[in-house]
């Protein structure tokens, strides 16, 4: 595997306005203002934060994987890359990462998902879109349509490590996230996060075991 | 018909390992089969219905081709293409034959029974106003008229539209003909030329399905001018896929998509 690249943040934790920690298989959906800086911190190591942005102002603008990986000519999300909207517009940008790698190929688990990747004894158990469309349904702010599962795109699973590889092979490879380890990004506009912590139990990338994640912001 | 039941909980793995026979290579199409034949000029696009079982033959008719591609249960348009389930449901960042495509709901909506080129680019993307005007300039309506620059992107927009659907239905597609590379890094390159005139990917629909999908080029094109290229589409009468079919075997999730699929067709 190539070099990960970490970097620091000069954030202090003590300076955030804001402070949560997302229990596994829970869901949070959050205001970010254009500047605010969101940090996730992996508080027990190889967690998958399955993440969504949308234009506050306008969900039908949400981030894109496509023209996220497109956009930067690389796979793997780390410090530097630019979060792109379907309209090709930044909606945020990572500015630091102790983890060094995220995926955005690799999707969310859902209860159909589950079906066809685990067999139909896993269809009734918790998924992320599950968590999602649930965050998308109780939204009091979405006054402009009804939001509904056209509404979940392809995800960010931060602390997760999806190599292609030379072949065109997708592979799951354990993870390269630790306790503590964080990503960092600053909103380039108003957008709404929502994260779904996975709470998958059939995937031997979080040891069986999902765990909570924190988030912080920082005006 | 014989009672659906799920089949086993088995195999998810990198390394599963695929069937060991030869896979299938279709000739040509048998003329008492054939349903439709056309040709779509390069920098336009087209939505039709794809009735289950049928097969949609796409034809490169010049080196450099690209079909961007999405895909919906035609009777539940909610149900579409996902990107992700298909991608790691086969652990695969590439698409050929044997693959299927899968839905939001672990249906299998298509398969791949057949590919001369062996890898069609699923993570790309398609090209915008934007990009096209950054690699080669605006030619616009009035100053070109039939001879302008077009992209996918508005080609999508429109078609959606006649469907009533809107951008939030335009999730990620595929690019049938293209191939992006991708190193240790993770750095994606486009390959150049990949399709040559004459290769050809058939698409059986495992459900009836709308597909929309446009000629223009891939956004990561390289080439010196602006100039897509030409497709044959033609649609012929395939049969259903048997329990030992190549696609339905290719992989023990591939079992399960097609019996989710089948759930859905009851």
């Amino acid at each position: 595997m190539s070099v990960l690249i970490y970097t620091e943040s000069p954030h202090a934790p003590e300076a955030a306005i804001y402070r949560r920690t997302i229990p596994a298989g829970d869901f949070w959906m959050q205001e970010i203002k254009a500047g605010q800086t969101l940090r996730i911190l992996d508080l027990e190591g190889n967690q998958a934060a399955d993440t969504l942005f949308y234009n506050a102002a306008d969900f039908r603008e949400r981030y894109s994987a496509q023209d996220t990986i497109r956009e930067n000519r690389g796979i793997y999300l780390t410090t530097g890359t630019r979060l792109y909207s379907n309209e090709l517009r930044v909606l945020a940008e990572i500015t630091a990462d102790t983890c060094g790698r995220h995926d955005t190929l690799g999707g969310a688990c859902s209860c159909e998902a589950n079906t066809l990747r685990y067999g139909h004894g896993t269809r009734h158990m918790h998924s992320c879109r599950q968590s999602f469309l649930l965050g998308l349904m109780t939204w009091p702010e979405a006054t402009s349509f009804a939001l509904n599962k056209r509404d979940i795109p392809a995800n960010i699973n931060f602390f997760m490590n999806v190599p292609v590889t030379p072949t065109g092979g997708l592979q799951f490879d354990d993870g390269v996230s630790a306790p503590g380890k964080y990503v960092e990004m600053v909103a380039r506009m108003d957008v709404v996060c929502l994260i779904s912590n996975c709470p998958q139990l059939n995937n031997p990338c979080n040891a069986y075991n999902p765990t909570p994640v924190e988030v912080l912001i920082w005006a | 018909m014989p009672l659906l039941v799920p089949p086993a909980a088995t195999g998810t793995s990198f390394t599963t390992a695929r069937p060991a026979g030869a896979e299938p290579q279709p000739g040509p199409i048998p003329a008492d089969r054939l349903l439709t034949d056309e040709t779509l000029p390069g920098g336009t696009a087209v939505s039709f219905t794809l009735r289950r079982h049928h097969t949609l033959r796409l034809t490169a008719l010049e080196a450099g081709a690209n079909v961007s591609f999405l895909c919906f249960n035609r009777h539940e348009l909610v149900d579409r293409y996902n990107m992700a389930d298909t991608l790691k449901g086969q652990h695969t960042a590439k698409l050929t034959t044997g693959f299927i495509l899968v839905s939001d709901m672990g249906r299998a909506l298509a398969s791949i029974t057949g590919d001369t080129l062996g890898w069609h680019d699923p993570l790309g993307g398609h090209d915008t106003a934007a990009h096209v005007q950054q690699k080669w300039g605006a030619k616009t309506y009035q100053t070109a008229r039939n001879a302008w620059h077009r992209n996918s992107r508005d080609h999508f927009l429109i078609e959606l539209g006649k469907h009533g659907l809107n951008a939030r239905d335009l999730v990620p597609n595929v690019n049938f003909f293209s191939k992006l590379t991708t190193d240790d890094a993770g750095h994606l390159a486009f390959v150049p030329n990949h399709a040559q005139a004459g290769d050809f990917i058939d698409l059986r629909a495992e459900l009836d399905l709308l597909i929309i999908l446009t000629t223009c080029h891939h956004p990561l094109d390289t080439s010196p001018a602006y100039g897509p290229k030409p497709v044959k589409l033609q649609r012929y009468r395939s049969d259903p896929p048997p329990a030992d079919d190549y696609c339905r075997t290719y992989r023990p999730e591939n079992e399960r998509a097609f019996y989710n699929a089948e759930l859905a067709a009851l």
